[in-house]
């Protein structure tokens, strides 16, 4: 036997487990045109639904005339809120504790807010009764610019709240305040800013944009009244999340509701909300006794569902004369929109912004946010970042370079001054987060070496000089970015969702013949999670990963889980996956001690089998295992070989990096040229390189989006000036770099395989990479902020401010 | 509204569809046929996940009338391969991780497919400026080159060899 056991490299490699570029199981049906995306859904008498929406931003709906739209053929019903209303359903709970229309009720409060919805046999019958429905409006004054939300004649918006002061995140002071939320030492913080040597200040905004996913957002909704059951198939990235709220809201018991998300193409953060046309979707389905389809087009999805960021974050940071910095203090301003529907755990109205100290040793910081109501659509997800970190990344990284011009210092060195050192992790920063592991200085010099950091500045400066020659037009520069994500969200002693706890789950089955199927909480939306949680499998319990079947998104058989986003899923998820698996061995292991006479305790785990201590001769392999857990009796031994584990992360993750952007800048048309990015991550423990690299690349693209175009605009009258992908900047292959990665690995220590997760870190660290290097290009001529996004006009605009055209 | 008739030669095979005159090609091939390869993205032409070929062309599907295809031959992604008999393109794309939530690799495969039917040969600058009608938003595109540029080169071998 022992001659037949190949050496154990060999067996792991057989595995494909962790740290394998294992090729994706997914592609064979996305290559071949046979992903399951909501829309493909098709069932027999099935309906469409569309929705009447708001031209204004702010308005009195005074009526709506249905008759017309009714009249017309393949038009079923058009329901509004006056029919929702009797359902209790014509509002609706957001995930930040406040409340939606699901339609207008009375007035409407954003452009492409929901009036109506026209349910019709197909979208064509239910365009035409869209076209057809007639509402007379009663305009209102209009409310864009948050800061003068609170200013003396500013028009009240939610009138249905205006006297109530104390809300969901404690008091208001206004109608159109939603809340304070302080973290730090205001008055310490006071004070270490007052006796400073140095003291840099600037509001650093970071603009409304929105994570458009490829796919819009959509469902089938389907009662089945003979059994009782609601069925819905939708674009969920928190399926069992979904299943808990609408039976909360809609009175069916929860086991009577089953909530699929199918593929998913692409998320972001802007799938995890819940929608009018969820909720619509589900109450035509109740009233016509068919299913009802509802999917949303690109400017729906861009004007009405879920943005992201929108923050104006007032910064002061003090140092020492050589650069040491004592204190960071930051107020920012938060542009909710009409309702606040911000998708963050319960405790964490602004998010995870209080790990805006960054990277930084800094003793001593406050940090206040204000969430103002404006007439904007409602959101404020994670793009593509846990909650609220890619603006806080954004505004330290900004911070930091503006210091370093007012300290007259290389940023670079200002930033290696004042980094974390790897001896004081576990580091308890000044806001509260206990940061588990990191080695900022390594991953610095590595990024720094690979670029020809010093040769950059000398060429950067024999620029300058042939720019004031007049022998060219052209800039360089520099954009340095060391970001620390907050990530894997997260212990469900601070964190929760609408009072759901935020762990995640795997149950485990194996065949009898050696092989499994796992289902976990968690969804993926392109990350590849049925390739990469079968390797994490792979590797515990020594079944190789293509004989691991992985599912996801249908509650009626996963586990209990809060979903994928805010880069929770290896976190959280990854590490009931290999908890599980260990539940498994731990169960193989007494069967194996059975089968081979010995105590449990007698055996090791070599790969793939357990080995008899000091008899290698004398083993069971996993397979072997999973036959015997089926037709052999054992004494105190159930059969058959599963395992459940629902996982309550004990700590978020840190992923950090280290990210250089060089750029061209012309002067004279604000056009760029990127020639270079260097982006290296630490996302602790890898579990597939291929799948890693992936992920940075489509991160830093969103990065380079939003840092040079991408917006969600509005003029003064609250109209959408970017809703259509004409005006809403997503980069083609024509302006997307190529990119370098590169990589450390210190390991997260509460982790069960150390891994921290890594899809947000591109556009965590991405976005003040390309900002800075804008800003960068421009200090040798005084620019010290400017706003996003860069594009060709804005920076054509800072050359003229700066006199560079005259 | 009237319905008309629109034949068409779809992945090599004739069909005869019942339909409006306003009927998108897109909504004709996914809805009436149950060709749910290629996807509605933006409606306007700009992101090209409904790109198909169409009479030896790339069209955006969803920005074309289903009767302006009256008599057209379209190849979606559903005709380029069969899962015993994969087209290489789809094959590098999986080789290369040119692909990750699968929403826009239809499209672009297809569109992918025309471009190296109308250059074997492209520069990386070319494939780039070749698929700029097709937007993706999760692989930052540099697999995606990486998986035409291969595939041409294999396509070429092939040809050599034959």
């Amino acid at each position: 036997m022992n001659e037949a056991t190949p050496p154990k490299e060999e067996r792991t490699a057989a595995l494909s487990g962790l740290g394998t570029s294992r090729k994706r199981v997914e592609d064979a049906r996305f290559t071949q045109g046979k992903g399951n995306y909501v829309d493909d859904l098709k069932m027999p008498g099935m309906l469409f639904g569309d929705f009447v929406r708001s031209p204004y931003a702010h308005a009195r709906v005074k009526s709506i005339d249905t008759e017309k739209a009714m009249a017309l053929p393949g038009v079923h019903a058009v329901l509004t809120a006056a029919d929702l209303e009797p359902l209790g359903l014509h509002w609706m709970p957001t995930l930040a504790g406040d409340k939606q229309m699901v339609l207008a009720d009375g007035k409407v409060l954003f452009q492409a807010q929901e009036v109506a919805f026209v349910v019709a046999d197909d979208r064509y019958a239910a365009a035409d009764g869209v076209a057809a429905v007639k509402v007379e409006y009663e305009e209102l004054p209009v409310l864009v610019d948050p800061f003068k939300a609170e200013s003396d004649g500013a028009p009240v918006l939610r009138e249905d709240i205006a006297d109530q002061t104390e809300g969901a995140h404690g008091p208001r002071r206004h109608p159109n305040h939603i809340f304070t939320w302080e973290s730090g030492d205001r008055e310490a913080t006071e004070a270490v800013l007052a006796e400073a040597d140095v003291v840099a200040e600037e509001m650093i905004y970071y603009h409304r944009t929105h994570p458009c996913p490829l796919e819009p957002c959509g469902c089938v909704a389907s009662m089945d009244k003979v059994n009782g059951k609601l069925t819905v198939w939708g674009t969920f990235q928190a399926p069992h999340a979904v299943r808990t709220v609408a039976s909360l809201i809609s009175g069916i018991a929860e086991h009577n509701i089953r909530i699929i998300s199918p593929d998913i193409g692409g998320g972001f953060g802007n799938k995890v909300g819940v929608y009018p046309g969820y909720v619509c979707s589900i109450v035509a389905s109740i009233v016509t006794g068919v299913p009802v389809k509802w999917i949303e087009d690109r400017s729906d999805n861009l004007m009405a569902t879920a943005f992201a960021r929108d923050y104006w974050m007032k910064g002061r940071i003090s140092a020492t004369k050589d650069g040491k910095i004592t204190g960071l203090h930051c107020h920012t301003t938060a542009d909710h929109g009409a309702f606040d529907a911000c998708a963050d755990p319960t405790k964490f109205p602004a998010g995870f912004m209080n790990i805006c100290t960054g990277s930084y040793d800094i003793p001593t910081a406050y940090l206040a946010v204000d969430g103002i109501y404006t007439n904007k659509a409602p959101g404020g997800v994670a793009y593509r970042c846990s909650f609220r970190v890619t603006e806080a990344a954004y505004f330290i990284e900004r911070m930091i370079e503006i210091l370093a011009i007012k300290l007259g210092m290389d940023a670079a060195e200002l930033r290696v001054k004042n980094f974390i050192k790897k001896d004081q992790f576990p580091y308890q920063s000044a806001l509260g987060w206990e940061y588990d592991s990191g080695d900022y200085h390594t991953g610095w010099d590595k990024a720094l070496k690979a670029v020809g950091y010093e040769d950059l500045r000398k060429e950067q400066a024999a620029r300058v000089e042939a720019f004031k020659r007049g022998e060219t037009r052209m800039l360089l520069g520099i954009g340095l970015s060391h970001f620390t994500e907050i990530v894997g969200a997260g212990p469900v002693k601070n964190c929760d969702i609408l009072g759901l706890g935020m762990f995640d789950s795997c149950e485990i089955r194996i065949h009898p013949t050696g092989s499994a199927i796992a289902r976990l909480g968690t969804i993926s939306q392109g990350q590849g999670h049925a390739t990469t949680f079968a390797q994490i499998l792979a590797s515990e319990i020594g079944l190789p990963a293509e004989d691991i079947t992985l599912e996801e998104g249908d509650t009626d058989t996963a586990p209990y889980g809060l979903g994928t986003y805010g880069s929770r899923s290896t976190p959280v998820a990854g590490a009931a996956t290999a908890m599980a698996g260990r539940k498994i061995r731990a169960k193989a292991q007494m069967i194996a001690a059975y089968l081979l006479e010995v105590h449990d305790n007698d055996l090791e785990w070599d790969v793939d089998r357990f080995v008899v201590k000091g008899s290698p001769e004398r083993f069971k392999t996993m397979k072997e295992i999973a036959f015997a857990s089926y037709n052999q009796a054992i004494p105190g031994v159930e059969p058959g070989l599963e395992a459940v584990s629902y996982y309550d992360p004990p700590n978020m993750t840190y992923p950090f990096g280290s990210y250089i952007c060089v750029m061209e800048i012309n002067v004279d048309t604000g056009t760029t040229e990127i020639r270079q990015v260097y982006a290296l991550d630490d996302c602790g423990t890898r579990i597939n390189p291929m799948i890693i690299e992936g992920q940075v690349h489509g991160g830093l693209t969103e990065a380079l989006a939003i840092a040079m175009g991408q917006e969600i605009a509005y003029d003064e009258q609250g109209n959408v000036t970017t809703g259509t992908l004409m005006d809403f900047f997503v980069p083609t292959a024509v302006e997307t770099p190529n990119y370098q990665t590169d990589y450390t690995v210190t390991p997260s220590p509460h982790h069960p395989i150390g891994a921290k997760g890594v899809g947000e870190s591109p556009n965590v660290g991405g976005v003040p990479a390309f900002s800075n290097a804008v800003h960068d290009a421009f200090r040798a001529f005084g620019l010290t902020q400017s706003n996003m996004p860069h594009d060709h006009w804005r920076i054509w605009k800072t050359a003229q401010s700066l006199g560079l055209h005259d | 509204m009237e319905k008309m008739h629109v034949k068409m030669n779809v992945n090599g095979k004739e069909v005869d569809l019942l339909t409006e005159p306003r009927t998108l090609l897109i909504h004709a091939l996914r809805e009436e046929l149950g060709i749910t390869g290629p996807h509605v993205g933006c409606s306007s032409s700009h992101c090209g996940a409904c790109t198909v070929d169409m009479n030896g062309m790339s069209v955006k599907s969803c920005t074309v009338f289903a009767a302006q295809a009256n008599g057209a031959e379209i190849t979606t992604i559903e005709g380029l391969g069969s899962p015993d008999a994969l087209h290489v393109l789809q094959e590098m794309f999986k080789e290369h991780h040119g692909l990750q939530c699968g929403y826009c690799t239809p499209g672009m495969i297809t569109r992918a497919y025309r471009l190296l039917q109308e250059n074997p040969n492209p520069t990386e600058e070319e494939v780039r400026f070749g698929i700029a009608g097709n937007l993706c938003r999760c692989t930052g595109y540099q697999n995606i080159v990486k998986a035409i540029l291969e595939a041409a080169a294999k396509m070429n071998e092939i040809k050599e060899s034959a």
